[in-house]
């Protein structure tokens, strides 16, 4: 399929400039992702996953820092856009779902002028009727009643004022929704629910989304592909059954086999060792130090990702393809 | 059960970490080498001025800033050097003894009102409420007008100064405590077996020294402001030779207009130094107590 | 193991909730009041170490329930023994005692470091102040000896700052801290949950091996019930303050018998491609629905509400290990909720 990809990430780096020392946060990324696809963005804490979303919204703060790479959604880049222009691209083009976004609500305005708000702030001479009406129907797509619209934060639960930030990002109907751990505060009911309305609203505007996590049982319900990330850098992306059933790095099947189920009731698979410092990254592979599979070009050589004939993309020694 | 041992090495040393802290945050650098420098005139000038210069009829009056007298004297024939020095170390003292004492205070109230709440912190805050609105430079010139003039003495002067002072940094080091005290790691030190006096010590004060420190700096500064303006109304120990009092006496005699310029103009310039680098300070720790801030280390 | 003696009389059970309840009221006016916990009962055996779940949501009352047991707060009626003392009348060397063999494991891993301190401190403050150790080198000794246990390196972890460290090394030290301790009975408030998913394993793995190697008592407190399935042996569901269903840890969650606990169960994100999210509906709560209205609290959101709902269900009997309190079971013989003890087992 020669379908433009809506989103295209091209060596994306960050740095984090910090009093002991430069951090590299992310160490040339590079994604692809096609209109209506659901991206499952895997790692641990400190793998670079969310200063992915930050660098993709272009909301890295001093002391971090773009270093270099492009980030091109429907064939513009964001990366050289101005400020301002950038501004005006956050929600109509991407918008981004934080974690615990649910704190990010005004607490002393009510919900609807927060929608209202988003609308104006990119379509300043739209008249007041039609925004009310667009900001009501946003609701109702995501299962809130259209009364809601008066209502003020405190008086929502933690769900329901998830599912206003999911309103206020779909409002624009941008390319890409980036979720970044979207329920990670709430209880597992109410975190259905919220990934369910995603879901649906996703298909509604046809918008590709890239789920952030470190949930894999979240990932194995909700996306198609799954791209893991280990200190700083993609380290697989495939199909999210070819993850579960046959996973290729060292790390994804050390993750893949770490998780608890049905079958395997009491036997618990650590991954040995600990993530990296990302003021010290080990020379060549990253992953080395802890992966049972390790050969020399491994300390040395840092493997690039490659495309498998399958479709599949994997950076590892292990499975070196032709240039 | 196997692990890989992959030890992180340390960070860099603390020494490092602070000097590139001082660096990011250049109201608490310049401000503390201001202090610094300073204080070393002060002790320097201790030690090898003499302090018998700084009163009247010591020496030749009214010579303006040369080679013998190098900031000039003044209409009673004091070394305006000498006066400098010796009014710099009373104004230290009264400032970090009414600042110490302030900040002791407040920290005594403030954590026993916050940890143990009750009737005890309802009195405290209460009186705390009650005597804050009351204005201060009224009831201090009001109190040093009425002692009489032997009386008044540097201890006095800080005294004086406290005893409004206090209020303060009780009320903002009790909400702090009341914020910390919610801490888990609080909870953590109680089924660690810890009693009320060891989380207080232990526990909670460690983590408030910046904050402790910004307010005693804060109190400092008061107090030396406050010593200041009171001795320029001619209120303050007047024969000795406080900042202020040199103005005062300045003024008194019209120095400017005799042409005795250099007179007001040292302790002038002497009081906008020392206060401008206590309020960076200030501003330095305040910087550095915010949790916000903390984190980026 | 450690030695099982034989059962005999005056055997104390190691605790033993009788009926609990926790309102909390606000204002003054005490017209708002919330009830945090409802007529909850549970006993302990001393000498029969194991892990028992209390399940729950947020609002769940499982935090107070943390709380209570720990003697953080007192409840507002019922009692709470351990050893058969009630511990809010204890005093002097035996609260010291109570303190020493009741501790806890808590949610957030950075929370519980004093951040000005080294991690040391956590480990070496419980052991001077319950005297475990006779001199420096022998607290040196015991840090060491519970780091290893739950596989750190001690030379990696003490002197560090807790910012240093990562989250799955600073709950290890949670747990170590427990280790060093070994109380009888540890509350894991949620020890998992914000840790990353690849290095729960271990921690769980850690808690299992206290029970067992240790006789320690783990009450695992969770709204997660996948590492529920894994680790313990019974299981307590509660909703909004009251329980629900109780029972055998396999058997509650692989058949279900209370509503409430279908839901949560087929809410789970399984790992599994093949286990998708259920066909259960949610129905969406839209407020904060009265605490007040009698009956069964899962009544607004149930599928199978009936009238006879508005009166508070008992529990029902619904097998040996199992027990539900939903009406649709009335058919099955009554429990009393003093006896829930008996069904776990």
């Amino acid at each position: 399929m020669a379908e433009m990809p809506v989103l295209e990430v091209s060596d994306l780096r960050v740095s984090y400039y910090t009093d002991a020392g430069r951090a590299t946060a992310l160490d040339g990324v590079h994604l692809a992702l096609n209109a209506g696809e659901k991206l499952g963005l895997v790692g641990e804490s400190g793998s670079g996953k969310s200063t992915m979303a930050l660098a993709m919204m272009r909301m890295i703060k001093p002391p971090g820092r773009i270093e270099s790479g492009r980030v091109i959604v429907n064939g513009t880049d964001l990366t050289a856009l101005s400020e301002e222009a950038m501004r005006k691209a956050r929600l109509s083009k991407i918008a981004y779902i934080p974690q615990g976004a649910m704190n990010s609500l005004n607490p002393v305005t009510r919900v609807g002028a927060q929608l209202v708000d988003a609308i104006v702030a990119h379509e300043p001479s739209a008249p007041r009727k039609e925004i009310e009406e667009r900001c009501r129907r946003a609701l109702e797509s995501v299962d809130l009643k259209r009364g809601v619209f008066e209502m003020y934060a405190h008086e929502l639960s933690g769900g329901m004022k998830q599912r206003v930030c999911i309103a206020i990002d779909i409002l624009l109907k941008p390319r890409v929704i980036i979720a970044d751990e979207p329920t990670s505060a709430l209880d597992v009911v109410t975190q259905r629910q919220v990934m369910e309305t995603i879901s649906r609203v996703q298909k509604q505007i046809g918008a590709a989304v890239i789920l952030i996590g470190h949930d894999m049982g979240l990932m194995a319900q909700f996306v198609d592909k799954v791209a893991v990330m280990y200190a700083g850098r993609l380290v697989e992306l495939c199909g999210v059954r070819e993850m579960f059933t046959r996973p290729l790095h060292p790390y994804a099947s050390a993750l893949i086999r770490s998780l608890p189920s049905f079958s395997n009731k009491g036997v618990f698979h650590g991954i040995p060792g600990l993530a990296p410092s990302l003021l010290r990254l080990p020379g060549g592979c990253s992953f080395h130090p802890r992966c049972p599979h390790a050969m020399d070009v491994c300390r040395t050589a840092h493997p690039k990702l490659e495309t498998l004939p399958d479709g599949r993309q994997v950076a590892c020694h292990l499975y070196p393809q032709k240039a | 059960m196997a692990s890989i041992s992959l030890s992180e090495p340390l960070q860099p040393g603390r020494l490092i970490l602070g000097l590139n802290y001082l660096r990011r945050n250049k109201a608490l650098a310049v401000g503390l080498l201001m202090v610094l420098l300073l204080t070393a005139f002060t002790v320097i000038g201790m030690l090898t001025i003499d302090p018998k210069n700084a009163y009247p009829l010591s020496v030749e009056p009214k010579q303006p800033p040369g080679a013998k007298y190098l900031l000039g004297t003044d209409f009673f024939g004091r070394d305006l050097l000498s006066e400098m020095v010796v009014g710099m170390w009373q104004t230290a003292l009264i400032g970090v003894l009414a600042g110490a004492l302030g900040t002791l205070i407040g920290i005594v109230l403030g954590f026993m009102s916050a940890y143990f709440g009750g009737v005890l912190d309802a009195a405290i805050k209460g009186l705390c409420q009650i005597l804050t609105p009351i204005p201060v430079f009224l009831i201090q010139v009001v109190i040093a007008g009425s002692l009489d003039k032997r009386d008044v003495t540097i201890y006095t002067m800080a005294f004086i100064v406290l005893l409004l002072a206090w209020m303060w940094p009780t009320l903002v080091i009790r909400s702090q405590v009341l914020t910390m005290k919610e801490r888990q790691f609080v909870s953590v030190a109680k089924l660690s077996g810890v009693g009320s006096l060891g989380i207080i010590f232990g526990e909670i004060m460690p983590n408030l020294l910046p904050f402790i420190a910004a307010a005693f700096v804060g109190q400092v500064f008061s107090a030396v402001f406050a010593s200041f303006y009171l001795a320029v109304l001619g209120l303050g120990p007047l024969r000795e030779p406080l900042l202020g009092n040199i103005i005062w006496a300045a003024q008194g005699q019209g120095a400017f207009f005799n042409g005795w310029w250099w007179w007001p103009i040292w302790p002038a310039t002497a009081m906008v130094l020392v206060l401008g680098s206590l309020a960076l300070v200030n501003m330095g720790l305040d910087e550095l107590s915010n949790p916000r801030v903390r984190r980026t280390e | 193991m450690p030695p099982v003696p034989a059962k005999g009389i005056g055997m104390t059970d190691l605790l033993n909730l009788r009926s609990v309840t926790k309102v909390y009221s606000r204002g003054l006016l005490s017209r708002t009041s919330t009830v945090a916990l409802n007529d909850v009962s549970l006993t302990l055996k001393e000498n029969e170490p194991t892990i028992l779940t209390v399940a729950g949501e947020s609002g769940s009352g499982k935090t107070t329930l943390a709380m209570l047991l720990l003697g953080f707060i007192a409840p507002s009626s019922g009692q709470i023994l351990y050893k058969g003392r009630d511990i809010s009348r204890l005093k002097g060397e035996e609260r010291m005692t109570f303190r020493r063999e009741v501790q806890a494991v808590f949610q957030d891993p950075f929370a519980v470091f004093n951040p000005f301190y080294t991690v040391d401190h956590l480990l070496s403050v419980p052991i001077r102040r319950f005297r475990l150790a006779k001199s420096r080198g022998d607290t040196r000794d015991r840090m060491v000896e519970a780091l290893t246990a739950v596989g750190l390196h001690p030379d990696d972890i003490l002197g560090r700052f807790p910012h240093q460290l990562s989250g799955g090394q600073r709950q290890r030290i949670n747990v170590a801290r427990a280790l060093v301790l070994k109380p009888r009975l540890l509350v894991a408030d949620e020890p998992v949950s914000m840790v990353d998913a690849s290095l729960r394993a271990s921690i769980l793995e850690t808690l299992r091996a206290l029970q067992q190697d240790h006789g320690v008592s783990i009450l695992y407190i969770t709204h997660d019930l996948t590492t529920a399935y894994h680790i313990s042996r019974s299981i307590i569901v509660l909703y909004r303050g009251s329980v629900m269903e109780a029972g055998d840890t396999d058997t509650v969650i692989t058949n279900p018998q209370h509503p409430y606990t279908r839901l949560l169960i087929d809410s789970i994100p399984w790992p599994d491609i093949n286990r998708r999210w259920g066909q259960t509906e949610i129905k969406a709560q839209e407020s904060e629905s009265s605490d007040h209205a009698p009956g069964c609290k899962f009544y607004s959101r149930c599928p199978f509400a009936m009238d006879k709902c508005r009166e508070t269900p008992p529990l029902f009997r619904v097998s040996e290990h199992q027990a539900a309190s939903c009406y649709l079971h009335e058919r099955n013989p009554r429990i009393s909720s003093e006896r829930l003890s008996e069904l776990l087992p």
